[in-house]
C-alpha cells in the first residue's frame, strides 16, 4: 500500500482567498500550483524513481495483508506464484498504461479527470476518495496500536489486549480504544503541526523497514523447525496450510494474484500515479514499480506471513497481529516498525485526506480539517472488522477508483483514433460528464452485483435479474479487475460516441480552461 | 559527516545479521538478536537523519 504521493505541492496551496469562491472554485485553487505541465528542468532520472517506490510500498499493511494470506488459506505454492504474477502485473501497467501517458500529458489525475469527466464528478472522486483515505490511515492506526498495546501488555503490569476479528471480537476493549485514540490524536497533531518534517522521516525510516521484516522472517525459521531441505514442506504444513478457513473465502491462485494486482490499481490502471510519473525523464521509469512490488507487496508480506506461521506454532489458537509476531521475531526493532509503519504512512494519508475534504469546509481552518479527518480514521481504527477485511477494502477501493483511469486511457489513445475529440467536457464547458458517470458507477455497480449475489443474503434477489449461467457462477471480487475495466471502457465509449454524434464540438466554443 | 552512512549502513547490517546468527545457531537466545538489532536500529536512526536529504519537487 502506499500513502504518499503528491503531498508536498499540495502543501503550499493557500485557502485564505478560496473562502467565498464555488465549490469548483475551491477545489480548483486547491490544485492549482499543479495546473501546467511540469517542465523539462523539473524532470527526474531513475534514481528518484527507484528510491521513491523501492520506500513508499512498504507500509504498516503490509503486516496486515500478508497475514491476511495465511489466515484465508492460501497454499504456499499460489501465494507464491500468485504474488509473483500479480506484482509483475501491476508493475506492467505501471508501465505500459500509466507512465506512458505521464509523461506526454505532465498533469496530475486531477486535472485529466477534471478535462475530461467535468468538474463535479471530480469533486465526487475528491470526496470518495478523502473518505477512503481515512479510512486506510484508521487500519494503520490500528497497526501502530496493536504494537504499543504489545509493548505495553509485555513489560508493565497492565494488560491491554488487542482485538482478535477470528475469534469474534466485535468491538475492542475500552483500555486498547482509548490507547488507538491517544494515538490517532498524536498523528493528527502532528499532522497539522509540520507535515514537511515528517515527510522526511517517514523517507529516513523507509530503506530500514526491509531489513526488520527480512530479520523477523530468518529469526523465526528455528521457531518453524525449518532448514533449506524443508522449506517448501513446512512453508505448506505450518504457514500456508491451503486448508480452507472457519471464516471467510479460501484463496485460491487468483485471490493472491488479484490481492497483489488490485491492491494499488486505483495507483496504475487507475492512473492515480500520472501525478508522480508527469515528473519522470521517460516513460519507461514505469518498470521502477518493480521495486516497491518486490519489496513491499512480494519480500514483506511473505516475510510477514512466515512471522505469522512462527508466531502460531508457539501459541497454536492465539491472535496474531502485527505487535505480537514483530515482537516475536525481532524484539523492540520489531515493535517499532510497526509503529513506524503505521505512523509514517497514516500521517500523509490523514493530510491528503484533510485538503481533500477540506474544499467541502472553506470556512474550517486546516488543523479542523485535519482533526475531523482524524476523528474519522480513529473510528475506523476501533474496528476490529477492518483490518480483518482489508484485503477486501482495498480491492472494492481500487474497484471503484479505477474506471476513471480507464477514461484517460481511452480518451488518450482510442479518441483520435477514431476521430473523436479529447477533454469533451472541457471543450463543451460541461459541468459533469454523462459518459464518464455511466461507465464509472455503470462498471462498478455490475461488478459488485457478480461478487455481492453470493457474498450477502440480501443481495440474493439480484439472481432474478441474471441470466441463468451468471446467477450460477460465483465471481470473486480479486478476479473481477479486468472485466471492471473492460466494461468501464465500453460504457464510457459507446456513450461518448453518442454524446459526441448528438452534440459535435464547432469551432469557437468556450473552453473551461 | 562525511562517515555518517558508514555508520548508518553498519546499523542495516546490524538490523539483519543477529537474525541470520540466531537462525543458524550461533545465538542460543531470542534476546541477543532482539538486543543487536536494536542497536542497529539506534545506530540508523542516529545517523541518516542527517544525510538522507528531506524530498523535493515530486
Amino acid at each position: 500500500m502506499n500513502g504518499q504521493k503528491d503531498i508536498v505541492s499540495l502543501n503550499r496551496m493557500p485557502m485564505s482567498t478560496t473562502q467565498r469562491s464555488s465549490l469548483i472554485e475551491r477545489l480548483d485553487a486547491l490544485y492549482e500550483y499543479d495546473r501546467e505541465p511540469v517542465k523539462e528542468t523539473e524532470l527526474h532520472g531513475w534514481k528518484t524513481y527507484i528510491a521513491m517506490f523501492s520506500s513508499e510500498h512498504i507500509a504498516g499493511t503490509e503486516f496486515v495483508l500478508g497475514a491476511l494470506l495465511v489466515a484465508r488459506g492460501a497454499s504456499a505454492g499460489n501465494v507464491v506464484l500468485g504474488l509473483l504474477v500479480g506484482n509483475l502485473l501491476a508493475v506492467l501497467c505501471w508501465a505500459f498504461m500509466c507512465a506512458p501517458i505521464a509523461v506526454k500529458e505532465r498533469l496530475t489525475i486531477y486535472w485529466q479527470i477534471r478535462r475530461l469527466a467535468g468538474p463535479y464528478l471530480t469533486i465526487l472522486y475528491s470526496f470518495l476518495f478523502a473518505l477512503i483515505l481515512c479510512l486506510l490511515a484508521g487500519s494503520m492506526v490500528a497497526v501502530s496500536t496493536t504494537a504499543v498495546a504489545q509493548a505495553i501488555s509485555e513489560h508493565t503490569a497492565l494488560q491491554i489486549p488487542n482485538p482478535n476479528y477470528a475469534a469474534g471480537d466485535v468491538i475492542p476493549t475500552f483500555s486498547w480504544i482509548v490507547l488507538a485514540t491517544l494515538i490517532g490524536i498524536v498523528i493528527a497533531v502532528l499532522a497539522v503541526l509540520g507535515f514537511e518534517r515528517l515527510a522526511h522521516f517517514a523517507k529516513v525510516v523507509a530503506p530500514w523497514m526491509p531489513f526488520i521484516f527480512l530479520a523477523g522472517a530468518i529469526a523465526s525459521i528455528p521457531e518453524l523447525k525449518m532448514n533449506w531441505g524443508n522449506f517448501w514442506e513446512v512453508a505448506n504444513e505450518k504457514i500456508w496450510t491451503g486448508q480452507k478457513p472457519a471464516v471467510g473465502i479460501h484463496y485460491t491462485f487468483w485471490n493472491c494474484m488479484g490481492l497483489a494486482w488490485l491492491c494499488n490499481i486505483a495507483q496504475h490502471m487507475g492512473m492515480g500515479d500520472v501525478t508522480i510519473f508527469r515528473y519522470a525523464k521517460k516513460w519507461q521509469m514505469g518498470f521502477c514499480s518493480a521495486f516497491g512490488m518486490f519489496i513491499g507487496h512480494f519480500m514483506a508480506w511473505l516475510c510477514s506471513g512466515v512471522m505469522v506461521g512462527a508466531f502460531l506454532s508457539r501459541n497454536p489458537g492465539g491472535n496474531p497481529n502485527p505487535g505480537a509476531i514483530a515482537w516475536q521475531g525481532a524484539g523492540w526493532a520489531g515493535i517499532i516498525c510497526v509503529v513506524l509503519a503505521g505512523w509514517t504512512t497514516a500521517n500523509p494519508t490523514l493530510y491528503r485526506a484533510g485538503l481533500a475534504f477540506q474544499v467541502a469546509t472553506p470556512n474550517w481552518r486546516r488543523w479542523a480539517v485535519t482533526m475531523f479527518a482524524g476523528l474519522l480514521m480513529v473510528i475506523t481504527a476501533c474496528i476490529p472488522f477492518i483490518i480483518a477485511n482489508l484485503d477486501y477494502i482495498v480491492a472494492y477501493y481500487g474497484l471503484f477508483f479505477m474506471p476513471l483511469g480507464a477514461f484517460i486511457f481511452i480518451d488518450f489513445w482510442i479518441f483520435p483514433k477514431l476521430g473523436m475529440k479529447r477533454y469533451y467536457a472541457e471543450h463543451k464547458g460541461l459541468l459533469w460528464s454523462w459518459p464518464a458517470t455511466v461507465g464509472w458507477f455503470g462498471s462498478f455497480f455490475i461488478c459488485f452485483l457478480l461478487f455481492a449475489k453470493d457474498q450477502y443474503d440480501w443481495m440474493e434477489w439480484s439472481k432474478v435479474l441474471m441470466p441463468e449461467l451468471i446467477a450460477d457462477t460465483q465471481f470473486d471480487i480479486f478476479i473481477l479487475a479486468f472485466p471492471a475495466w473492460v466494461m468501464a471502457i465500453t460504457f464510457y465509449l459507446i456513450c461518448s460516441i453518442i454524446q459526441q454524434k448528438i452534440s459535435p464540438i464547432s469551432n469557437g466554443r468556450r473552453s473551461l480552461k | 559527516m562525511k562517515y555518517l552512512p558508514y555508520i548508518s549502513y553498519a546499523g542495516l547490517a546490524l538490523s539483519i545479521l543477529p537474525s541470520i546468527l540466531y537462525a543458524s545457531g550461533v545465538f542460543e537466545k531470542n534476546e541477543t538478536h532482539y538486543l543487536i538489532t536494536a542497536i542497529g536500529m539506534i545506530m540508523w536512526f542516529s545517523t541518516a537523519i542527517f544525510w538522507i536529504k528531506p524530498k523535493k519537487g515530486l
